[in-house]
């Protein structure tokens, strides 16, 4: 990406919020920084961000882009299997609590 | 400028089993220009170019098999490799002197000394950075 | 927090809000992480902030052979001082009055986050990192940094295993100043390298 044409950098930062500082967790975690053994690596956070592909950038927020690559490497590693992502995932959005705060 | 001594371990010594070190600082160096597959660490525009050693920061495991759930061992030496910016952008507005400093794997280097010995040994006392 | 303490606004999940639920309940169910863990990792990353990089700065504003250990071997000289930067392997530049450096990393956003936190949006964005190498002055302009054509600017792109930050300079005015009062005008921008520290205004 350096040396690509761009526009004028706008200094913004936001609060990071609770749900993108636990995707930074469990990337700390998974890559054993804490001491448990290590899950998977920086190296395949990486490529799997790379591997979502232009539109990565355009549609994705920074812990999204994460999250999703984190996954996948689970996925990858066989430590989750697709189908237990998706039974989980309707589970969790049938909850009356499922929300997060705005 | 900044100068830092090369141990012979590098500035972050590892003790993976690792390739031998084949550059010292200040030996000057091409970027190999080579556009494979695969997660790389090596920016696309930095190929081609050629900078000269700045440090040795020690031998790490590659990140293009990291990425692939491989050890990366052996370890590759890494080294940060100086550039002047007017030589790496056609156009670059800056001053004559301004540097861009890039971690580079030893993989991705060649020497660019006439009848360059790849098997010697680095140096015991490799001379400082002085670009 | 619980939903009757708490009064903000609430909306349903996003999709990838969700997925962030979803993989961390399953990875707790296969015990691959516990949820005390996540929330204390949480809390570590929430402490680390440029206050503590600031500190760095300070001492070696003030303490020669601190300095020097601090440039030779970043890593050891934050844990000669008690801070806690679990696998970072820092490297320390040095501004001077003929140098000033500036920090990126174009391939993601590496950055020294046990050191100073989690980096800014900006510092991750597209614009900034590729940028920053190519027109690193017009970057810094639009920071409201000017630097004269007589100081060379290096720019660092932390590609591989080292994480990098600045040493700025000291500026003139604050002699006498003691760590804590040095270190409160260290900011980090200044230790990313888009801007200097300077003295507030009275």
């Amino acid at each position: 990406m350096g040396g690509l044409p761009a526009d004028r950098v706008v200094p913004s930062e936001h609060d990071t919020a609770e749900w993108e500082r636990r995707v930074d967790a469990l990337m700390t975690l998974l890559s054993g920084v804490k001491g448990g053994p290590p899950r998977m690596t920086v190296d395949e956070l990486r490529k799997n961000i790379e591997a979502i592909g232009p539109e990565a950038y355009d549609k994705m927020s920074y812990y999204e882009r994460w999250v999703t690559s984190i996954t996948q490497t689970m996925i990858q590693r066989g430590i989750i299997t697709t189908d237990e992502l998706g039974q989980k995932m309707e589970a969790v959005r049938a909850r009356p609590e499922a929300k997060c705060k705005k | 400028m900044q100068e830092v001594a090369g141990s012979a371990g590098g500035q972050y010594p590892t003790s993976y089993r690792a390739v031998a070190r084949r550059f010292a600082p200040g030996e000057r160096v091409r970027v190999r220009a080579t556009a494979p597959l695969g997660h790389i660490r090596t920016p696309f525009y930095i190929r081609g170019h050629v900078g000269v050693i700045e440090r040795y920061c020690g031998a790490f495991p590659n990140p293009e098999e990291l990425a692939q759930m491989r050890d990366g061992l052996p370890a590759q030496p890494l080294y940060r490799v100086r550039f002047l910016q007017t030589e790496v952008w056609p156009d670059y507005a800056g001053e004559a002197n301004d540097t861009i400093d890039i971690e580079i794997f030893q993989h991705w280097l060649e020497g660019l000394k006439g009848g360059a010995d790849e098997t010697s040994p680095p140096p015991s006392d490799p001379p400082r950075a002085r670009p | 927090m619980s939903a009757q303490q708490d009064r903000g606004e609430y909306q349903a999940l996003t999709y990838f809000q969700l997925m962030e639920v979803s993989l961390r309940e399953l990875l707790v169910e296969k015990g691959v992480v516990s949820e005390q863990a996540v929330s204390d990792t949480v809390e570590d990353m929430r402490r680390r902030g440029p206050e503590t990089g600031a500190r760095v700065v300070a001492k070696a504003w003030v303490d020669a052979e601190f300095k020097r250990l601090l440039l030779e071997n970043g890593t050891r000289a934050c844990e000669a001082m008690g801070i806690d930067v679990p696998v970072l392997k820092l490297v320390v530049v040095e501004n001077t009055p003929q140098v000033h450096n500036m920090i990126v990393c174009t391939l993601c956003s590496c950055y020294p986050r046990m050191l100073l936190g989690i980096p800014p949006d900006w510092y991750k964005s597209r614009n900034y990192r590729s940028r920053a190498v190519r027109e690193p002055r017009a970057v810094l302009a639009e920071f409201g940094l000017q630097i004269a054509e007589d100081v060379t600017i290096r720019v660092h792109d932390s590609t591989a295993d080292m994480r990098y930050m600045v040493l700025p300079m000291r500026p003139a005015g604050t002699e006498g100043w003691n760590e804590a009062r040095l270190a409160s005008i260290v900011n980090r921008d200044s230790m990313i390298g888009v801007a200097v520290p300077t003295i507030p205004k009275p």
